[in-house]
């Protein structure tokens, strides 16, 4: 236990006393203030009136909370599915192998909005001709759009990811999977105390990218009719008429979400212990 | 269920006039100019990119941090909205202040722009981690050899360069064709878009949208092929491993 505890960590957290040291640099002082003036110009000139209002407002904070949620969720349920899907592709049979890694290539090979539009309006089109199913419990899911955006982001995660799964099952050594079979420890238990975990850690650095790619593609959900942050900004535009200002807050908006992501995802991996040589 | 609703619609696909396979095919035509066009704008951006944050002054690179990490921070659609309007905007600016009419800008020209801008920022990246690839001595003795920088740069760092770089140009290629779909949102008719148009015009959904992801697909594999064919031949001369 002590010689965890001791262990170097490799992904060592910049200190905020040299970050800020970087800053003072005369040069980038003088981008520091240029970059302030180009703020305070948007700020004043720009026309942030409808900021004020309180229908705004709500609709602001609502459709924040709903691109976190999907953030959160799409990424759940996507590693979920992208655990089978990397570990069917690396040590599966070929029947199980193939269909994971078809699965994959469809879902990189076309875009995400394209899927969406198929999900929802393409198969969710379908939905009604089947008899009966108006009055069936199912129907209400069926008809909300934002369980197809869930569904669609969900699919295309686990496509990127399952990639992913795919190589870090593959690199964790195999000394290590010998060893514990020579133990007697059984195949599940393998799996889940030596073999996942490794894998995680391992993808854990890809992850935090592929979190800020997911948030990225979230906006897409919005040519679904769901209302999240991109879907209240582009309401606001038509709304008012104005043309940059609800943009530059989207993006800042998303900025700051990127920000946190890549905050957490360095606190994740200092939580675990790496040797380094 | 899903087969039999398909196929009552799929004479809508043909080529001829009734059908519109003929209007998908030129959207599809349309998101592959707009792919090359911005693939081979972010190449060159990417390259100036490269050597900026490798061989710039200190106020170049700093820039340059700031471009690549401010258009990887931001959404590709909202980076698109805000530089279809603002490039639209700042060339009609010009044109007035010149004293000419405001003009129509086509919509193949400010997609390439607009996403060429985009990949540039990924570009840079990719090739500026190629160039650092490049075993340094090679470099030293080309200028060891009296070339000049820009002979240098021709002769041997782009092409030992290029086997590290393609596997990542590849990916940006995809994500290129891609991204093609986000400029359906600014009304431009790339195949996501007229794909849009046929389905709501018939109401046949799943029949469109499945025909188009198939294109996508195909569009997709046959890429991968190339790719895997340039990928080869840059890297001809290098020594395989284990032999």
């Amino acid at each position: 236990m002590a010689e965890t505890r001791t262990a170097p960590v490799t992904a060592k957290p910049v200190p905020a006393a040299s970050m800020l040291s970087q800053l003072l640099i005369p040069r980038r002082l003088v981008m520091l203030g240029i970059a302030a003036v180009l703020v305070a110009l948007i700020v004043i000139y720009g026309r942030w009136g409808w900021l004020a209002e309180p229908k705004y407002q709500t609709l602001i904070v609502r459709g924040i909370t709903n691109t976190l949620i999907l953030l959160v969720l799409t990424m759940g349920i996507g590693m979920a599915m992208a655990i089978p899907l990397g570990l069917a592709q690396a040590v599966g049979p070929w029947w199980l192998a193939a269909p994971a890694r078809g699965f994959c290539g469809l879902v990189r090979g076309t875009p995400l909005l394209l899927q969406l539009f198929l999900l929802y309006y393409g198969i969710g089109s379908l939905f009604p001709g089947i008899e009966g199913i108006r009055e069936s419990w199912m129907w209400p899911i069926l008809r909300d759009a934002w369980y197809y955006a869930i569904f669609g982001l969900a699919i295309s995660v686990a496509g990127y990811e399952g990639e992913i799964m795919r190589g870090a099952f593959k690199g964790v050594p195999h000394g290590q999977l010998e060893a514990a079979k020579a133990m007697g420890v059984p195949r599940f238990t393998l799996f889940r105390r030596i073999w996942l975990p490794q894998a995680l850690h391992k993808v854990l650095p890809t992850l935090g990218g592929e979190t800020v790619l997911t948030l990225k593609a979230t906006p897409l959900v919005a040519m679904i009719t769901v209302v999240d942050i991109y879907a209240v900004a582009s309401r606001v535009r038509s709304e008012t008429l104005i043309t940059y200002e609800p943009l530059l807050l989207l993006a800042l908006v998303y900025v700051v979400i990127t920000a946190g992501i890549v905050v957490l995802f360095r606190r994740f991996e200092s939580l675990f212990p790496t040797r380094t040589a | 269920m899903l087969a039999l609703a398909a196929e009552s619609t799929w004479p809508l696909l043909a080529l001829q006039p009734p059908g519109w396979g003929a209007v998908l095919l030129r959207g599809l035509w349309n998101s592959v100019l707009i792919a090359s066009g911005a693939f081979g704008l972010g190449f060159l951006i990417g390259i100036a990119g490269a050597y900026g944050k490798l061989y710039g002054g200190p106020v170049a690179k700093d820039l340059l941090a700031v471009y690549t990490t401010v258009v990887r921070a931001v959404p590709e659609l909202i980076l698109i909205l805000i530089l279809y309007f603002a490039v639209t905007d700042a060339v009609n600016q010009i044109m007035v202040a010149m004293g000419q009419e405001k003009i129509e800008i086509s919509g193949v020209a400010a997609g390439i722009v607009v996403l060429g801008v985009v990949q540039g920022a990924y570009m840079t990246e990719v090739l500026r981690g190629a160039i650092l690839a490049v075993p340094v001595g090679q470099i030293e003795a080309g200028r060891a050899m009296g070339m000049s920088p820009l002979r240098i740069a021709r002769r041997v760092t782009l092409p030992l360069m290029l086997a590290f770089a393609v596997p990542g140009m590849a990916n940006l290629w995809l994500i290129a064709t891609k991204d093609t779909a986000l400029l359906a949102v600014v009304g431009f008719a790339e195949l996501t878009q007229v794909t849009r148009q046929a389905a709501s015009t018939t109401k046949a959904f799943f029949t469109f949208y499945a025909a188009a992801g198939v294109l996508y697909l195909i569009l997709s594999i046959a890429s991968t092929l190339i790719f895997s064919r340039i990928e080869a031949r840059a890297r001809r001369g290098q020594r395989v491993m284990g032999r």
